[in-house]
């Protein structure tokens, strides 16, 4: 199995490319329609959150296995102004930024795992997985 | 950047979502748009979004946008063609599309929209 694949988050397009990798990475594996459509909606959200909220970083994409079952990890990380208060920002509709404030809480709806770590001043770093099943 | 080309067809818009759109080009899209609408005069837009993959928060607002601004400027907004995944996926992430219409797919948008008219008389 290849090691983790890391990809820039630095503009626009740079969110539309992690798009289309997580999409052929989860079909690779795979994943239902639905799931493989779940994923690359949540990594949509992180990838953007990562340029607007933190103005870059980037992500990891790697395939992973529990022995039976393949899945798709990915890590955001920045090192942007990270997040005071965690659980307000996992909140649906809470924003900072005039968003509709549903990119984090709604991306944990539609990944099997997720995992925030972040402090003020330490950046932050998201790690979805998605299993087929 | 790309753009997305706005048909019309008598006095509807047709736009068709072909590509992966960038959020750049997700608001020109969203202006180009308005301005077509008053310099065409169209009472009707159907966005057709049969070929996109998945619709963020991002794109959602976007559908709710142009719902609300053609609907200001005196046209009616029928979005079609949305996947099934993307119908589930997008109500798992909470957004609900209030204000949108929808239809199943181009030709329903249009019968849509004719009602939608002649109801106004
Ligand atoms: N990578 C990040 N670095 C710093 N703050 C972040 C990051 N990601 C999210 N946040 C904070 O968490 C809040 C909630 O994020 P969320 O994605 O749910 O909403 P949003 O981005 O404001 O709006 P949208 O619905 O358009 O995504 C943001 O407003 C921001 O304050
Ligand atoms: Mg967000």
């Amino acid at each position: 199995m290849s090691g983790p694949q890391e990809m820039p988050i630095a503009t626009n397009g740079d969110v539309v490319l992690v798009r289309q990798k997580v999409r052929s990475v989860a079909a690779e594996i795979g994943l239902s329609l639905v799931d493989q459509t779940k994923i690359v909606t949540a990594a949509s959200e992180l990838a953007r959150n990562v340029l607007v909220h933190a103005g870059g970083g980037r992500v990891e994409v790697e395939k992973v296995s529990t022995g039976l079952r393949p899945g798709l990890r990915l890590v955001f990380s920045d090192e942007g102004p990270g997040i005071s208060d965690i659980a307000q920002a996992m909140t649906d509709g809470f924003t900072t930024g005039g968003g509709l404030g549903l990119g984090l809480s709604g991306s944990r709806r539609l990944v099997d795992e997720f995992d925030l770590v972040s402090a003020p001043g330490e950046g932050t770093r998201i790690t979805v997985t998605k299993w087929s099943r | 950047m790309e753009r997305v080309p706005i048909l019309k067809l008598g006095d509807i818009l047709i736009v068709s979502i072909q590509i992966d759109l960038d959020d750049q080009s997700v608001l020109t899209l969203q202006e180009d748009l308005a301005d077509t609408v008053v310099s065409r005069g169209a009472r009707g837009v159907i966005i057709d979004i049969t070929a996109v993959e998945i619709v963020d928060s991002f794109i959602g607002r976007m559908l709710s946008t142009i719902a609300a601004m053609t609907r200001m400027l005196d046209a009616e907004t029928v979005v079609v063609g949305m996947r099934p995944a993307v119908a589930i996926t997008l109500v798992e992430l909470g957004l609900s599309l209030g204000g949108v219409r929808t239809a199943l797919n181009l030709e329903k948008g249009v019968v849509m929209l004719e009602h939608a008219r002649s109801a106004e008389g």
